[in-house]
């Protein structure tokens, strides 16, 4: 199927559900160490494991994280919020339920302002129906090699604390999809609320995908389709064009619409690109929500919603405009800046103001820092260089003591052995040369070019140029508008 | 020398002056109990090395002067239903035949910390659902009184090693009236505290929102002295109380009951079910109080009919998601899908049917039925909500009559001990046990059962005083006043 480049002849609606994992110290209702990975069924204790006998108690430090996801995403938050038991059997649920939140979630009514695919310049707005705390499961591995039907169980990820973030069906793309995504992730690593890693599953996106299609009886919908098991933003992709045109020949084949079936689930297959039914009716969908009685209602007080709203700091759509117009940098480069995060910002901004120049800054940080990261697969958290010292490096570009090209040997230098940019600078011998030194430089090679003194006077200016170069090479730190200037000098005096 | 295994008083003042022993007393409580289980059967786990070596090290401790708890050398049984360390916790159930959890519930780790010995397990009903100890799959425990009849339910067992003189006291747990009702059929006195001072962790649950542990011994002090040791706020419990209030119940001596205020519950005393003898016994118990300086008046709680069907409501909804992880995966039974079942269902279904149709009772699989289907959609709003709006309105009705009295005062139970097998195949009949004890499950509030009267054939009879929230000091204290002046909680069936 390749429609691609044709403009589809339907809309594709397309509703996220997101779970993301709270980078809380301990689980939701345990005092369990909430970590990624560890030997299976390590990580356990009786609570999460679902013991008989044992009792969940909240994680106040999560339920702040909650609050703070949901105000960066524009939420209300309640005064009053409640745990509710969503009831299922499976082996990677050892209560036979789960605790969620049915009817009073922690956030509702918020909004996502994303950039429009397709015109980066403009903003669009995704509501946010609802964000709601509960506790993941653990995991089935299920080993079929070589004839095996064994299942294994690690409990690990019980009780580990996840909000579910839903979005209303505003998004009509596959592309405006991973554009909320990237959004959403960085506002939740930008606040240090999740890691929001898909591969390592602390961020997980279910779609809910069908198509309205204008068709000669009027506009159509075609059944909802949610698509699971999707582990990249690629993938999200991926999945959601595949399905959007799957959906399409099914109704021009059966010319089923949304009255006609309900929901049903599919999942994506990374491998084979298609998306497959896992789950055909929702007949098994009666959860049985019931308010758990293990668990008092959580009482938020307004004051304390207002004291989690201060410490939120600048959002990264805001940082990004600070760092426009304070920095005067290109909206371009203040979007990678901010993408890579709080800490990435601040480096910026301290080699902006050492250097005093926001856009050298930028422009270094975007070539120079990223691909050194890229190189020594590292993060500017554990980067060798202190920002000071690199934004003192390009004040001195700046100012003509130095050019870009040897402070950028001598960055590469810093980076490479670990020494000081000073140590660096010394040991590449690079020194700014005083004016009288360069003054005797330039009379040594002047005398030693007299041709050029006959040119110059014949009017060639042009003929210096010759005289720079050797000057360099004689002395490699000679700045190259210094000895023009000096060598001018010399030559209109004589 | 006799040793007096029906008073904690006695023991620990006979222990201080050095002429019994820990394990002097736990070895006679050892025997008393093997003696015991052919015809009453109380125990479904007796931890006879632990308590032996228990004793010994209290023993020790005292010769070398060392501060003792406060129940040092006190022997005591724990139902089946709260966990313990180093012993199986069955809940009378096929289900957790062989569980052994890795921990003590909070109010047994508080019993160790007092020097208590843990003795043993008591029956009970399976997963405390029940009003009879028929349930348990264990087999049924009798009453000391009259071994042809139930010692009640759920906590049958914890409150039949009492009556039949193994134990000065028991842990019992009470989500209906599993404490109070036991408690009258065997003539012991049997307390169900407020919600949430006693911590429920390790408590295997029956119905989140009713279930507490509480203390059964012969007399209201000896229970008080119990209650000051389990009592008090566990952060492991999200809904433990944490009180101001001094966890000591240690009834104050009350010389007179002047300016109390005693409500009668006449609804209760004049229901039709009540049986004679039992409302002459109430009738006694209020002319006492009346003699002892308390006004009596009549109050009235217009919303009780409604307690049964509400309580029967809302306790098989909890029920049926907290018995939800029993599935065979995890812990406890596993049943073995046939190949049909397996053909049928696949191995996973097949395996959660087979282990939760065999490791279950019928009672069991009767309520969690019940449950499910209160909960399903399009019956939620129908069962459960209305069931939380009828809690809602029996809580307010206590809230009002406590305005008007102090305490109130009532029967436990319909009728006086039952004959085994006489309720077990009707649940209504059974159900109905409850009929006076649910509303202070229902409302949080601590009520307590004592004994006072006997029927003409030997059975006794128990009284039942509730009070406001957290005046379980005061309900102790009335019943003090009340066994000072009475001997009812002094006759020992026959052995």
């Amino acid at each position: 199927m390749t429609m691609a480049t044709l403009t589809p002849p339907f809309n594709t609606i397309i509703g996220l559900e997101v779970h993301v994992q709270l980078k809380t110290r301990t689980k939701l209702f345990c005092r369990c160490y909430n970590r990624f990975g560890g030997e299976p069924n390590t990580q356990v204790c009786a609570v999460c494991l679902g013991l008989p006998g044992s009792l969940p108690v909240i994680n106040r430090a999560a339920v702040d994280l909650a609050i703070r996801a949901g105000l960066a995403l524009g939420c209300s938050i309640p005064p009053l919020t409640k745990w509710d038991r969503k009831q299922y059997f499976y082996p990677d649920l050892p209560k036979g339920y789960q605790i969620s939140q049915f009817d009073l979630p922690i956030c509702s009514n918020g909004h996502l302002d994303m950039a429009d695919p397709t015109d980066p310049h403009r903003q669009k707005r995704i509501r946010i129906t609802r964000a709601h705390l509960e506790e993941d499961a653990g995991k089935s591995i299920h080993d079929e090699s070589a004839g095996k039907t064994e299942s294994r169980i690690d409990l690990n990820r019980c009780g580990t604390p996840l909000l579910e973030i839903v979005s209303e069906p505003d998004l009509r793309s596959a592309a405006e999809a991973k554009s909320y995504l990237t959004e959403l992730k960085l506002l939740m690593t930008h606040l240090d609320i999740s890691d929001c890693e898909m591969q390592e599953g602390s961020l997980r996106v279910d779609a809910n995908v069908n198509l309205w299609i204008d068709s000669a009886s009027g506009q159509i919908a075609t059944p909802i389709v949610e698509i699971k098991n999707m582990n990249s933003f690629r993938s999200v992709e991926r999945a959601i064009n595949y399905e959007a045109e799957r959906q399409y020949v099914a109704w021009q084949e059966t010319g089923r619409t949304i009255k006609d079936e309900p929901k049903t689930t599919r999942g994506w297959d990374d491998v084979r690109e298609h998306t497959f039914i896992q789950r055909e009716k929702e007949e098994s969908a009666d959860y049985r929500y019931f308010p758990d009685p293990d668990l008092p209602p959580v009482r938020i007080p307004r004051e304390h919603v207002e004291s989690i709203r201060e410490t939120l700091g600048e959002l990264p759509a805001a940082c990004r405009k600070r760092l426009e117009s304070e920095y005067q940098i290109k909206p371009y480069d203040a979007d990678v800046i901010v993408n890579q995060g709080p800490s990435m910002i601040a480096y910026f901004e301290s080699v902006a103001i050492a250097s005093g120049d926001g856009r050298r800054a930028s422009n270094w940080i975007l070539q120079d820092v990223m691909r050194a990261l890229k190189e020594r697969d590292g993060t500017i958290e554990t980067f060798p260089l202190p920002a000071i010292t690199l934004g003192v490096l390009l004040r001195r570009v700046t100012s003509g003591n130095l050019d870009n090209a040897r402070a950028r040997e001598a960055f590469a230098k810093a980076i490479e052995t670990g020494q000081s940019i000073d140590e660096a600078v010394d040991s590449m011998g690079i020194r700014a040369v005083d004016a009288s030194a360069l003054d005797d430089l330039c009379r040594q090679i002047l005398n030693a070019n007299p041709q050029v003194l006959e040119d110059f006077k014949a009017g060639k200016v042009q003929a210096i140029g010759a005289l720079i170069g050797q000057a360099r090479k004689i002395n490699p730190n000679a700045n190259p508008q210094s000895v023009r200037e000096s060598l001018l000098k010399l030559l209109n005096s004589q | 020398m006799s040793i007096p295994l029906d008073s904690v008083t006695e023991l620990l003042r006979l222990q201080a002056c050095g002429e019994l022993s820990a394990e002097q007393i736990v070895v006679a409580s050892l025997d008393s109990i093997y003696k015991s289980q052919n015809s009453v059967r109380a125990f479904t786990h007796i931890a006879e090395a632990e308590a032996i070596r228990a004793a010994k090290d209290v023993d020790g401790r005292r010769r070398r002067g060392e501060t003792l708890g406060p129940l040092a050398g006190i022997p005591i049984a724990v139902k089946d239903v709260l966990c313990t360390l180093g012993m199986p916790t069955t809940c009378s159930s096929r289900m957790l035949r062989d569980f052994h959890p890795p921990y003590d519930a909070t109010v047994v780790s508080k019993l160790r910390s007092a020097d208590a010995i843990v003795i043993g397990k008591t029956n009970m009903d399976e997963f405390a659902m029940g009003a009879s100890t028929e349930t348990s799959f264990f087999g049924v425990t009798r009453n000391p009184w009259d071994i042809t009849r139930t010692p009640g339910g759920s906590s049958g067992g914890a409150a039949a090693c009492v009556a039949s003189g193994c134990v000065p006291l028991s842990l019992g747990t009470d989500t209906g009236g599993s404490i109070r009702q036991p408690a009258a059929f065997c003539g012991i006195t049997g307390l169900k505290p407020t919600y949430g001072r006693c911590s429920r962790f390790g408590l295997i649950a029956f119905a989140s929102s009713l279930d507490q542990v509480g203390p059964m011994a012969w007399s209201a002090d000896d229970a008080a002295l119990l209650m000051s040791v389990i009592s008090g706020f566990d952060d492991k419990d999200a809904t433990s109380l944490d009180t101001a209030e001094t966890d000591n119940f240690i009834p104050t001596r009350l010389n007179d009951l002047s300016g109390l205020r005693v409500g009668v519950i006449r609804d209760a005393i004049e229901h039709r079910s009540l049986s004679p003898s039992i409302k002459e016994a109430v009738i006694n118990a209020i002319n006492i109080f009346a003699d002892a300086g308390a006004k009596i008046a009549d109050v009235r709680l217009p919303h009780s009919e409604f307690g049964v069907p509400t309580y029967y409501v809302i306790a098989p909804c909890e029920a049926s998601s907290n018995l939800s992880r029993y599935d065979g995966a995890h812990f406890g039974f596993r049943g073995r899908g046939s190949r049909d079942l397996e053909q049928e269902l696949g191995p996973l279904i097949a395996t959660y049917c087979r282990s939760r149709a065999e490791g279950f009772g019928t009672e069991v699989k009767r309520r969690i039925m019940l449950g499910t289907y209160a909960l399903s959609t399009g019956y939620y709003e129908a069962y459960y909500l209305k069931a939380l709006k009828a809690r809602r309105i029996i809580r307010q009705d206590y809230d009002t009559a406590f305005e008007q009295a102090d305490v109130l005062i009532g029967p436990v139970t319909p009728s006086p001990a039952f004959r085994l097998g006489e309720k077990v195949n009707d649940p209504i009949d059974m159900y109905l046990c409850d009929l006076f004890t649910v509303g202070a499950n229902l409302a949080g509030i601590p009520s307590l059962s004592f004994p006072g009267g006997m029927t003409d054939d030997g059975l006794p009879l128990g009284i039942q005083l509730q009070g406001a929230t957290l005046s379980e000091p005061l309900l102790l204290a009335i019943a003090s006043v009340f066994q000072t002046q009475t001997n009812f909680h002094l006759r020992r069936p026959v052995r």
